[in-house]
C-alpha cells in the first residue's frame, strides 16, 4: 500500500469533516434561534467551553480512567474471545458446551446486576472491565468462530493433498480466512466497549467519564455533561478508526485500482 | 512401469455406490482422459487417487505401493481453482513448496523461474482478482506442478473457459506435458478435448462405475489443435459419443417402463 491516501478516501474524509461542521453549526443555530434553555440543550460552543474549563478533571483524570477500562476490557475480551472461538472450532463438544452460554451472556440485564457487581468488585477497575467483557465478548467470539468455520473445506482438502499437517492447514487456510470476519466483530466490539465501560461506571464508580457525566447531570450542568459525551463519542470513533486501520493492515483488500 | 493402479476397488458414499469392482492402470508418462456425464463419480475417482478418500474395498497403489499414504504424493488440480484471495499469484503457486518446508524466499524464487512458461511473468505480485479465467487456471496448474509430484490429476481444468481460450490452453498443456514428462489424468466433459490431448480415453457411462470403456487415440505427438478436423479423429469422437449416448438410451428405457406404471405405483411400490 502506498503512503499517499487514495483519492476516494480523501474525498470521504472531506465529506465527513464537512458534515461534522454542518452538524455543529445547525445545533448552534437551533439553540440560539429558538433560545433553548442551556440546561435542556446547551449549544456546542458551551459544551466545548465546558470541556476547556473542566480540562484538568476531564483529561487529567476521567478520560484516563475510562480509556484504561476500555483498553483493558477490549484486550481481555479479544484474548478470551479468540481462545473460546478457537476451542469451539477445534472441538465439537466444546462448541456444544460453550455456544449456548455465549448467547445467554447477551441476554443478561446488566443494570439489574448492579448491586451484585458492586458487591463482587466494589468500585474497582475490575468491575468495569468485567462489564465491558460481558458487552463485547459475544461479537468477538461469534465472528471469530464463524470466520474459522468459513474456511472452504475444498481448500482444506487441497492442502491435504499437498501433505499439509493440521497445523499448516490452520495457519495457511483457516486463520487467513477468519481474519475478515474477526475484524468485523472487533469493529463492533470496539464501539460497544465504550458503552460497556460507561455502564460499568454507572453501576458503581468514583471516577471515569460515565461517572463524571452522571454527576454533571445531577448538578444540572448540561454543558459539562455534553462535553463529556462529546469526548466519549470521539473515543468511540477513534477506536473504530484504529480497528479499521488494523483491518486494512492485516487482511487482504480487493484492490480498487484498475 | 505402472504409476497408478486401482484393483477391485469399491467405493460408496453411504448407500450410494460410486465404484464397483473397478480396475484401472495408468502407466508412467501417459496422458489419459476421463470422460463421463456429470455426477457419475469422476471427481470422486480423483479424491480416491489423491488419498483424500480411501476405498471401501480393493486397493489403490501409487508407484507400486498400496500401503504408503498417497496424500502429499500427487499433484491435484481441483475443479474450482481454489486460489487464496489473500495471496498474490506467486504466493499462491508457492503454497505446495511452503507445505514441504521450503523457506518462503526460496519457494518464491522457484516460482518466479516457472512463471514465464505459464505466461504469468508480469503477474507475479498481482492479486488474484486481477486475473482472467485462463490465468487463474494456469496458476492453479502451476501450483499442482510445483508439488513436484509425478502424477498430475486435472479435474475439468478448462471447463469454465471460453472456446478460444480453451483451445489455446489445450495446445499449451499438450506442449507442457511433452516437456515435463509427467503422468497426466484429465477429467473433461468435452469430447474433442478428451481425444485431442490423451493417448487413451476412458468413458465412464453410468453409476456405479464398473469397467470403463477404453478408446485408444493413436495419433503421434506432437499434436496440434487442427487434428480435430481429421476424418480419423472424427471417427474416435463418434465412438465416444455413441458410448455416452448408449447410457442415455439405457436410462430412457428405464423411464419408459416406470411411465407405464399405474398411478400410485411409486407410493405403493417403493415402500
Ligand atoms: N462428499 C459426498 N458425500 C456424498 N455424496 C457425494 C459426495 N461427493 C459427491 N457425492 C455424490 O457422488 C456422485 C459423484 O460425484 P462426483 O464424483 O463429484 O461426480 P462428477 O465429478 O463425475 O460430476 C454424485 O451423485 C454426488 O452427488
Ligand atoms: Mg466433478
Amino acid at each position: 500500500m502506498s503512503a499517499i491516501p487514495h483519492p476516494e478516501s480523501r474525498s470521504k474524509a472531506l465529506w465527513f469533516t464537512a458534515s461534522i461542521i454542518a452538524f455543529f453549526l445547525i445545533w448552534e443555530l437551533v439553540c440560539r434561534l429558538f433560545a433553548v434553555p442551556p440546561f435542556i440543550l446547551p449549544p456546542p460552543s458551551a459544551a466545548f467551553l465546558a470541556m476547556w474549563t473542566e480540562r484538568e478533571l476531564l483529561f487529567g483524570k476521567h478520560l484516563w480512567v475510562t480509556t484504561s477500562e476500555v483498553i483493558l476490557g477490549l484486550t481481555a475480551s479479544i484474548i478470551c474471545g479468540v481462545a473460546v472461538a478457537l476451542a469451539m472450532s477445534v472441538s465439537r463438544p466444546i462448541e456444544r458446551l460453550f455456544y449456548p452460554y455465549v448467547v445467554i451472556s447477551q441476554t443478561i440485564p446488566y443494570m439489574a446486576l448492579s448491586p451484585i457487581f458492586i458487591y463482587w468488585f466494589g468500585y474497582s477497575l475490575t468491575g468495569k472491565i468485567a462489564i465491558t467483557i460481558l458487552f463485547i465478548f459475544f461479537p468477538i467470539v461469534v465472528n471469530t468462530f464463524d470466520g474459522l468455520r468459513a474456511a472452504d473445506s475444498e481448500m482444506i482438502n487441497l492442502l491435504r493433498t499437498m501433505g499439509a499437517t493440521r497445523r499448516q492447514i490452520f495457519l495457511k487456510a483457516q486463520i487467513p480466512a477468519a481474519l475478515p470476519s474477526f475484524f468485523s466483530g472487533l469493529k463492533v466490539a470496539a464501539t460497544y466497549s465504550v458503552s460497556g465501560a460507561i455502564i460499568g461506571e454507572w453501576l458503581g464508580a468514583s471516577a471515569g467519564l460515565g461517572y463524571f457525566a452522571r454527576r454533571a447531570s445531577g448538578y444540572f450542568r448540561a454543558d459539562t455533561m455534553f462535553a463529556t459525551i462529546l469526548l466519549l463519542v470521539f473515543m468511540g470513533v477513534a477506536l473504530f478508526m484504529l480497528t479499521s486501520w488494523l483491518e486494512r493492515r492485516f487482511t487482504y483488500q480487493r484492490s480498487t485500482k484498475p | 512401469m505402472s504409476k497408478l493402479v486401482f484393483s477391485q476397488v469399491d467405493f460408496s458414499y453411504g448407500e450410494q455406490r460410486i465404484l464397483q469392482d473397478f480396475h484401472l492402470t495408468i502407466r508412467q508418462g501417459e496422458f489419459v482422459s476421463i470422460i463421463g456425464p456429470s455426477g457419475v463419480g469422476k471427481s470422486t475417482l480423483f479424491q480416491l487417487a489423491s488419498g483424500l478418500l480411501e476405498p471401501t474395498g480393493g486397493t489403490i497403489s501409487l508407484d507400486g505401493d498400496a500401503v504408503k499414504p498417497r496424500l502429499g504424493r500427487v499433484g491435484y488440480m481441483p475443479q474450482k481453482d481454489l486460489l487464496m484471495p489473500w495471496r498474490t499469484v506467486a504466493e499462491n503457486a508457492a503454497l505446495p513448496l511452503e507445505i514441504q518446508g521450503v523457506p518462503k524466499k526460496a519457494a518464491l524464487a522457484r516460482v518466479r523461474e516457472e512463471l514465464p512458461r505459464f505466461g504469468l511473468a508480469a503477474y507475479a505480485d498481482a492479486t488474484i482478482d486481477k486475473l482472467s479465467g485462463g490465468m487463474r487456471q494456469r496458476v492453479s496448474l502451476l501450483r499442482a506442478i510445483l508439488t513436484g509430484a509425478d502424477l498430475l490429476l486435472l479435474d475439468e481444468p478448462f471447463s469454465a473457459l471460453d472456446g478460444i481460450t480453451r483451445m489455446e490452453m489445450q495446445e499449451w498443456l499438450l506442449d507442457l506435458w511433452q516437456k515435463l514428462g509427467k503422468t497426466v489424468i484429465l477429467i473433461t466433459h468435452d469430447l474433442d478435448e478428451a481425444a485431442l490431448l490423451a493417448d487413451r480415453v476412458l468413458v465412464l457411462q453410468r453409476m456405479p462405475i464398473q469397467q470403463p470403456v477404453e478408446i485408444p487415440v493413436p495419433f503421434p505427438h506432437p499434436r496440434s489443435a487442427a487434428l480435430r478436423y481429421e476424418p480419423s479423429f472424427t471417427v474416435i469422437r463418434e465412438q465416444m459419443w455413441k458410448l455416452l449416448k448408449e447410457r442415455e438410451q439405457g436410462t430412457a428405457v428405464l423411464y419408459g417402463v416406470s411411465d407405464q406404471q399405474p398411478a400410485g405405483w411409486k407410493a405403493g411400490g417403493t415402500a
